[in-house]
């Protein structure tokens, strides 16, 4: 280990205070390193630290044991161990996570994220590359580029990173040839012309062995470029840039400690702000006049991009967690549809018309991917029709939001213009995604008020409409019960229409399919087929296998609050088999149907049906019965006095409370 | 901070007296003010902490005007749990992982603060600003979220939790010159002084109080010496050192050549040690 007087830039004790000095004053450079498996990245990162003297003696002994156990370099130091932290990757021999590391040099402080080259992590590489200023492609001087290096150069550039190193590593093992070289950096120039990088800084280099990162190598007379350490010291980085821009800040926190003070607090994403400037809260476009800039060391005379601060207004506007403060002259567009380029992150496809949370600044809202407008194809850059999108799928995508955000586009600004994708049942992370323009029919299309309205239609039908949704598996009995229930409705003089599952798709949804993408587009229509119907005034009963939870809850929220009845038909899927009234079940079993649900298509159970009907011991009258009783519970008597009394209720909106000890399980 | 405040029901700071600690509820104060941070101070004791920490404590609760709780486990106070009779392993897990668990139970906190930082370890290199922890507290550290730009995702299930780390980006440099800028108070056991030690495997151990059995033959002697990382008296090791200004340390810290975590026994006992007790539920 070398001694004390060698560290870069920690000079004699007498000096701490001059180094602190300079310490705080050094800019920081946040860059990646991506590249394919084996191609030598946690080598490289570990030679960074070494030779940059991050690496403490009980971390060096340790790294020596650990060399010998685990190393692939026999008695030499294996750096890649230092940096492939977890277990489990150290029994893999790969890295499976974002992994970041600190140093420091004279010049610049440095975080680094190791990204992971392994294909099924690409969404680590884009977590890594959300917060980089520079990305280092890593590229084995022995293989060229390969797919993982088009993908990630696309998605560094894709995640608005403008400086790239083209890490040619390696070159130990090719006996440094230049041209082999050359070929590689040709390749790659190539490629990054069709996708606008701009032209990459190549290195050839030996993370092994340390020539060209952080001192210069004798291998290579022919290269007279600076090494990756003096790249990464003296690449200009634009953070002032933001600065410049127009003032934003999302708000975080609405501070009101006791009732003589409010003030908003966030983290400034862009511009500056001074007491006197004139701000506009979005969405509410309400303008107000900065009072004072609040912070725990004394009120400032203005604060930039990248402080976080407290600011208080002169006059009271509404504004909540979620808002966002803009420059008055210059504020953000407004809009609840945009087109964006997702990059989807999870195991479970995109489905599109489906509900997911979207987080954008400090907002949280749903949303839904109305249309996916193509796919891209990170090695040709082909554009490809989509229906869905699969893990690391990257595609251009309409957006359409529940109510209407502020937001810039993500070239301007990374902050206020990148979003993320939430399950809204996992609440796992599913996307991550990048605003590029608000779409004009959002502002086009107006809603058509008009004069008689579902009350009106409803009070003369004299009832209330709902819907009852019976979901279950094929042959479980959903239309039998139906139409059970819609034949005793229309005896008691009840409007009621059945949309079933097998007839709607003889005619409105004929073009659809059985994929997990079409199922989602089957239920969006016929649930908005059942909103209309209920803003009709009438009952309706629609029959769908409907297998996913998430659907059914977009059905539900179609509606107001109380007009979702769903009807749980719960048969053992053995049952429904035994029966196969249609015949679809062996024609699923011998694999001549595919995507059915039960045999090769999951199907979620409702978690609280309204109406649970058992049918291993309940019978379809009964159960008719039961759901009439629930339907009709809160319905006007009818005009014509032929009305059951048992189905009178003034007060129960419970119907099913009592009569119905029979069959357990019903959710309250 | 603030985005766990306004996203999560009952938050908490873990405050464990150390230098991280302090810049952490210095943080909150300037996250809040003037507000008042709006969530509790806990501080997991062990019964094992230097003196000089617990003095420190209960007047920076004072200062602070903040909610401190305090939580022993019950099982390890009547077990009479100790370093010198059960062994560091057990002690660290009863005390300090149960108890964790047991407290963040009984209160219902939905998230907890803590001052870990990436540069520390290994393992912790890798673990998100907002880590997920399963209903039993367990980290999975496959099964994390992405975190982009700086959009946490907060939503969680009913009984999930989750640890927060708003210092992760930090250096022990970063710390140590932000504590120094800000004249943020620490305990005075971080500067070097006078103090009885004994040696103990290569350890420099401070005698503390008269709970610590001596060896036949072993008589502390005093010597000058400072902590570079606070935890229970008989498992966290003194540097020998004249710095007894925070320049000084930080001089010294520049020149050091073994890692922070190095006086901290309980890193040692296993390879990985510090993964599996964070998938079991510790920091």
């Amino acid at each position: 280990m070398a001694d004390a007087t060698d560290l870069p830039g920690v000079p004699a004790l007498g000096d701490i205070d001059a180094y602190l000095e300079a310490h705080r004053h050094k800019s920081l450079l946040r860059f990646i390193t991506c590249g394919s498996v084996d191609d030598g990245k946690s080598t490289l990162i570990g030679r960074l630290l070494f030779d940059s003297k991050m690496i403490f003696e009980d971390q060096l002994a340790a790294l020596a044991s650990d060399s010998r156990r685990l190393g692939t370099q026999g008695q030499e130091i294996d750096f890649a161990l230092l940096v492939d932290g977890l277990a489990a990757e150290r029994e893999q021999g790969i890295t499976i996570d974002v992994a970041y590391r600190f140093f420091t040099t004279e010049k610049r402080k440095f975080i680094v994220a190791d990204t992971p080259g392994h294909e099924q992590y690409t969404r680590n590489m884009v977590t890594g590359a959300s917060t980089a200023d520079l990305a280092v492609l890593l590229v084995d001087a022995r293989k060229g580029i390969l797919t993982q290096t088009r993908r990630h150069a696309f998605l560094a550039g894709l995640l608005g990173i403008r400086h790239l190193v083209l890490a040619v590593n390696k070159m130990d093992l090719v006996d440094w040839e230049q041209d082999r070289f050359d070929a590689i950096v040709a390749d790659f120039a190539g490629f990054g012309a069709r996708i606008g990088l701009s032209a990459a800084m190549a290195i050839p280099m030996s993370g092994l062995r340390g020539d060209n990162v952080t001192h210069p190598g004798d291998a290579a007379p022919w290269y007279r470029g600076p090494t990756l350490l003096a790249h990464l010291e003296e690449v200009a980085i634009d953070h002032s840039g933001m600065a410049e821009r127009p003032f934003r800040m999302p708000v975080q926190w609405v501070n009101r400690p006791d009732p003589s003070f409010r003030g908003f607090s966030g983290l400034i994403s862009a511009g500056a702000v001074r007491p006197g400037d004139t701000i506009r809260a979005l969405p509410s476009g309400r303008d107000a006049i900065v009072t004072r800039i609040v912070t725990a060391d004394g009120d400032l005379p203005s604060a930039r991009a990248g402080q976080s601060v407290t600011l208080t207004l002169d006059r009271e506007i509404d504004i909540s967690r979620g808002d966002l403060l803009a420059d008055q002259s210059r504020p953000a567009p407004v809009a609840d549809q945009f087109e964006a380029t997702i990059v989807w992150m999870a195991d479970e496809p995109l489905l599109v018309s489906r509900s997911y949370w979207l987080k954008l600044g400090t907002r949280l809202v749903p949303a839904t991917v109305t249309e996916l407008r193509h796919q891209i194809n990170v090695n040709t850059l082909e554009h490809l029709a989509a229906k869905t999108l699969q893990l690391n799928a990257i595609a251009i995508c309409n957006v359409a939001l529940d109510q209407p955000v502020p937001f810039d586009p993500y070239e301007e600004n990374r902050d206020t213009g990148g979003f993320i994708l939430i399950d809204r049942l996992s609440n796992g992370t599913v996307a991550a995604g990048m605003i590029r323009f608000a779409l004009r029919r959002s502002e086009n299309v107006r809603w058509q008020s008009l004069d008689v309205d579902k009350a009106a239609r409803a009070l003369m039908n004299n009832q209330v409409p709902r819907v009852a949704w019976f979901t279950g598996f094929s042959g479980a009995g959903k239309s039998t019960i139906a139409n059970l229930v819609e034949k005793r409705l229309h005896s008691l003089g009840r409007r009621t229409y059945i949309l079933d599952g097998d007839n709607i798709r003889h005619g409105l949804n004929k073009d659809l399919g059985f994929t997990a993408g079409d199922r989602v587009e089957n239920i969006r229509r016929v649930a908005e087929v059942a909103r209309l119907m209920v803003d009709a005034g009438l009952i309706v009963l629609v029959s769908f296998i409907s297998p996913f939870r998430a659907e059914r809850r977009l059905a539900r929220e179609r509606l107001e609050p109380g007009e979702f009845v769903e009807v749980f038909v719960d048969t053992p899927l053995a049952d429904a088999e035994k029966r196969d009234v249609k015949g679809l079940y062996a024609k699923a079993r011998s694999g001549a149907l595919r995507n059915f649900t039960g045999i090769d298509s999951p199907y979620e159970r409702p978690e609280h049906p309204e109406i649970h009907v058992d049918t291993t011991r309940e019978a379809p009258d009964a159960a008719a019965e039961r759901i009439v009783a629930w339907l009709l519970a809160d319905a006007p008597a009818a005009a014509d006095g032929n009305r059951s009394p048992r189905y009178t209720s003034e007060t129960g909106r419970d119907p099913t409370a009592s009569g119905t000890d029979e069959v357990e399980g019903d959710a309250p | 901070m603030r985005e766990v405040v306004a996203e999560f029901e009952r938050p908490v700071m873990l405050y464990s007296v150390g230098k991280d600690s302090a810049v952490m509820l210095h943080l909150a104060r300037k996250a809040f003010f003037p507000g008042r941070p709006p969530f509790p101070l806990l501080h997991v004791d062990t019964t094992w902490k230097f003196r000089d920490m617990y003095a420190f404590r209960d007047r920076m609760a004072v200062e602070s005007g903040m909610e401190l709780l305090i939580h022993r486990n019950p099982e390890a106070l009547a077990r009479r749990i100790n370093p010198f009779d059960h062994g560091s392993s057990l002690h660290t897990d009863l005390w300090k992982t149960q108890g964790l668990r047991q407290a963040l139970d009984m209160h219902r906190f939905d998230a907890a603060f803590g001052g870990a930082r990436r540069d520390e370890e290994k393992s912790r290199a890798k673990e998100r600003i907002f880590s997920f922890r399963s209903a039993g507290h367990r980290w999975d550290p496959k099964n994390q979220r992405p975190e982009l730009w700086n959009l946490y995702n907060t939503r969680r299930a009913p009984g999930e939790t989750v640890r927060v780390f708003p210092i992760s980006n930090w250096t022990e440099l970063d710390v140590w010159q932000y504590i120094q800028l800000e004249a943020i108070p620490i305990p005075s056991l971080y500067l070097a002084a006078e103090r009885p030690v004994v040696s103990r495997g290569g350890t420099l151990i401070m005698v503390d109080d008269d709970r610590m059995p001596l060896a036949p033959g072993e008589t502390p002697e005093l010597r000058s010496v400072r902590f570079r990382t606070l935890g229970c008296y008989p498992l966290t090791g003194a540097v020998e050192s004249q710095a007894d200004t925070l320049t000084a340390v930080i001089g010294e810290m520049l020149l050091a050549r073994t890692s922070e975590r190095q006086g901290r026994m309980i890193d040692h006992d296993q390879a990985a040690s510090m993964e599996k007790k964070k998938q079991e539920g510790y920091f």
